[in-house]
């Protein structure tokens, strides 16, 4: 009754195959984009932008880098925070040795220097998969953050080994105000989505679906295991360098390697699980989910009146209560929170009926 | 017109900035506490901001600053860079109407991160000992303040006192010194100037790295065993400076030959190491104690009416609290100062900013404040954002801190050239026209 599709008939084969068939879900992202674009940027303050939609913003593309990887491909890893680093310090060098270099285009060699870098560490996928799989690409993680510490060329020999952003200006605009890094990062986000979903729609995202359910039988129907696992990692870590550099330069405006660690790495893992392996919007929502409910609870704890619970013992209770969430919802919903949302649109879909 | 402030009402109602209550307070000053009370790093985090809410309690019960009544709320950044961004984008409108004086992240990665929004905010970035060093240099960075004691100072007194107790700086030739750092911006911030330093007077020098957050330092400390050096300089932070006495112990290195920097150098660093730690020289700013009047005075005011921030009370007078006390007098009197200038009144942070600028504390000024011998007299300016760099060396003999030594300075002209040097560098990258300090004075 409130989703209806009745009506809505596909009269040519290439308006079946479009990636939003149904009006309602074409309208509904047009008003999304429309109010993200144009109504957020007016409403929102400095808090808003500089901590809660740039970190969600980011870590939502970090998320599809790694679902790209782990939901579609199957193959664990453990280290997106090191793709991460790899994109924020090659954007950096980028934009620091090459005088004139516009801003999205360090953005884009960052992400492809982070895609070489993943498509190396993905090598051994050839060869072992789940668990074994995730020990060789946590090696990533540790051998990434101590060679970005050990040679100090990557951070252009910075005393204390720290990246500061350069100047976010794209074509004499500047984009170095709270709005305009939400903007920044929106569009770059935004544009990443469109190319993850229809990717994953694609003849290469099919193989991806076919090897993770089964490589041998993928392999048997005549598909390149090898091509096909080594493109999801470097496509992967095309992502999540991207994501990288805009964590570094439109987020923190500072990056050291270390803030890149196991810590982050097991961060957008925990929001692909939670949001939903397999699934585009459920990078949103996990992340959604990481960022903003332990600010929600911190800053209802910040409500309660003072002394009444120690401060330090206030912010283990967050961590509490935040880590008791993660379990309920994933008891109440093991597919995540993008099923969640697919079966309140079923039910919205025969509203006021129930079956 | 309606419709505008309608709007940034509702932004402000959507908020979670805890700010949505525009009531207007007058007559309060508000300071943001990036606070960490949980993580590896707690036992600083809750010492010092312990000490600093208490000295503003104790201000407050005196009447405030002028009549204008302090009032602060915490976040809790765990030491944790993002949080700690979070918390200032959280916090740095002010509380109520009140407006924010200044931010005491007490994290150089935080401080790395804020650095920009601080100047763009006009909010004072407060990193007192330690920071980024070449912050020193105000006309580059106008809102960033390393006081009392920036890393490179601390490393030249350091190598200054080696010197003295070697008979002359001449002498340092041919010494061997390892420094043990913590493998954070904080910890190889003073790499380069050790090197210069170690170029200067001929001693030989190996950095050796802990990697954060520095639970397990068996190899570096083999490798110290191996080098046999005269002197350790541990740069060390939270759990790592106790691990790294007892390593000692274990390879055989004996604790007097060690020197703890600035965050080496409390009750917390020293005593969980047990007998370790007898004979571990560290350098400090403040001595602890509390025989200090001002310390007298919180106890009397604050801690013993049952307000004292500390969960264990036990630690007051230690090195950590101090540090918090020290911090709030200096914060306070850059209010007082700036006050003079522009009224009695709550201040913005530009205001606070002129207020640092021009600190001045002489001994009669520390004397009446009932800190003399805590705060080290100081003296800041529109070029200069440090303003002391001397620190005196302590003992811990099994139980508590002795003074060994009276104030070592650093070598703050050699250092000058470097710091500049590096300023106009940043200020090149990020195109910063420096002001000109001549003019401001």
């Amino acid at each position: 009754m409130l989703y209806r599709e009745a009506g809505q008939f596909s009269s040519r084969y290439a308006d079946d195959r479009r990636v939003f068939r149904l009006r309602q879900d074409r309208l509904g992202l047009a008003l999304l984009l429309v109010f993200a674009f144009a109504v957020v940027p007016w409403l929102g303050n400095d808090y808003w932008f500089g901590a809660i939609l740039i970190p969600f913003l980011v870590l939502s593309l970090a998320g599809l880098g790694l679902n790209l990887l782990t939901g579609y491909a199957g193959q664990l890893s453990l280290g997106s925070a090191a793709f991460m680093a790899v994109g924020a310090f090659a954007a950096y060098n980028f934009e620091l040795r090459v005088p004139g270099l516009p801003l999205p285009a360090s953005l884009l060699l960052g992400g492809l220097v982070a895609a070489l870098v993943a498509l190396l560490f993905g090598l051994p996928s050839l060869r072992i998969k789940g668990f074994y799989l995730i020990v060789s690409t946590l090696a990533a993680q540790f051998f990434v953050p101590w060679a970005l510490t050990r040679f100090g060329w990557f951070s252009n020999y910075d005393a204390s080994g720290v990246i500061s952003a350069p100047k976010l200006e794209i074509f004499g605009i500047d984009f170095g105000t709270p709005a305009g890094r939400y903007l920044l990062t929106l569009g770059v986000v935004t544009a990443l989505f469109w190319l993850g979903h229809n990717l994953v729609r694609s003849e290469l995202g099919r193989n991806w679906m076919a090897v993770r359910d089964m490589d041998t039988a993928a392999a048997v129907i005549g598909i390149p295991l090898l091509k096909t696992k080594l493109l999801a990692f470097a496509i992967s870590g095309f992502f999540l360098g991207v994501a990288g550099s805009l964590w570094a330069f439109a987020y923190l405006g500072t990056v050291e390697p270390h803030g890149f660690d196991l810590n982050r790495s097991f961060q957008v893992l925990f929001i692909v699980i939670i949001g939903g392996l397999g699934s585009i919007l459920g990078n949103f929502l996990g992340a959604a989910f990481m960022v903003l409910f332990p600010l929600l609870l911190s800053n209802l704890a910040g409500l309660l009146p003072g002394g009444l619970i120690d401060a330090g013992q206030l912010e283990n209770l967050q961590k509490i209560v935040f880590g008791a969430l993660i379990v309920v919802f994933l008891i109440k919903e093991p597919e995540g929170l993008a099923r969640l949302w697919q079966r309140l649109r079923e039910r919205a879909r025969i509203w006021p009926l129930r079956h | 017109m309606f419709e505008r402030s309608f709007a940034s009402r509702l932004a402000l109602a959507l908020s979670l900035g805890g700010a949505a209550f525009a009531a207007q307070a007058g007559g309060e000053q508000y300071f943001p506490l990036q606070s960490y009370r949980v993580g590896p790093y707690a036992a600083g985090g809750t010492g010092f901001f312990g000490g600093f809410i208490d000295y503003l309690r104790y201000v407050n019960a005196n009447g405030g600053v002028n009549g204008v009544k302090l009032t602060w709320s915490e976040c809790e950044t765990e030491y944790v860079v993002e949080k700690g961004v979070e918390c200032y984008e959280r916090l740095k409108g002010g509380l109520n109407g009140a407006p924010a004086a200044a931010t005491n992240p007490l994290s150089v990665g935080i401080a790395y991160a804020t650095l920009d929004r601080s100047t763009a905010d006009r909010l004072p970035l407060i990193t007192i000992n330690h920071g980024r060093t070449d912050s020193t240099d105000g006309s580059v960075f106008p809102y960033a303040f390393p006081l009392q004691l920036n890393p490179y100072s601390e490393v030249s007194a350091i190598v200054n006192y080696i010197g003295q107790q070697a008979g002359g700086l001449d002498r340092l030739k041919g010494l061997k010194i390892v420094t043990l750092y913590h493998g954070s911006p904080y910890g190889k911030e003073t790499n380069e100037v050790l090197k210069t330093l170690a170029e200067k007077y001929g001693f030989a020098l190996t950095l050796l790295e802990v990697p954060h957050p520095g639970n397990e330092q068996q190899s570096q400390w083999l490798n110290i065993r191996r080098e046999k050096p005269d002197w350790v300089i541990l740069r060390g932070w939270g759990v790592m400076n106790p691990v790294a006495l007892k390593t000692a112990q274990k390879v055989g290195f004996p604790a007097n030959r060690i020197i703890g920097n600035i965050w080496s150098n409390s009750e917390e660093d020293a005593a969980p190491a047990g007998a370790a730690a007898k004979g571990f020289i560290a350098i400090t700013t403040h001595p602890s104690g509390s025989d200090f009047p001002v310390l007298q005075g919180i106890r009397q005011e604050v801690v013993d009416k049952g307000q004292g921030d500390l969960a264990d009370p036990k630690r007051f007078g230690t090195v950590y609290y101090n540090l918090g006390v020290v911090n709030g007098i200096l914060n306070v009197e850059a209010l007082r100062i700036a006050q003079e200038k522009f009224g009695k009144q709550p201040l913005s942070g530009e205001q606070v900013r002129w207020g640092l600028e021009n600190l001045e504390l002489d001994d009669a000024r520390l004397a009446a404040l009932g800190a003399k011998g805590l705060v080290q007299p100081l003296k800041l300016s529109c070029s200069d954002h440090e303003g002391g760099g001397a620190v005196r060396f302590q003992q811990w003999d099994g139980e508590k801190w002795t003074l060994i030594s009276d104030w070592v300075q650093a070598d703050r002209a050699l250092l000058r050239p470097i710091i500049e040097a590096s300023s106009r560098k940043y200020a090149a990258e990020k195109g910063i026209a420096p002001r000109d300090c001549a003019k401001e004075a």
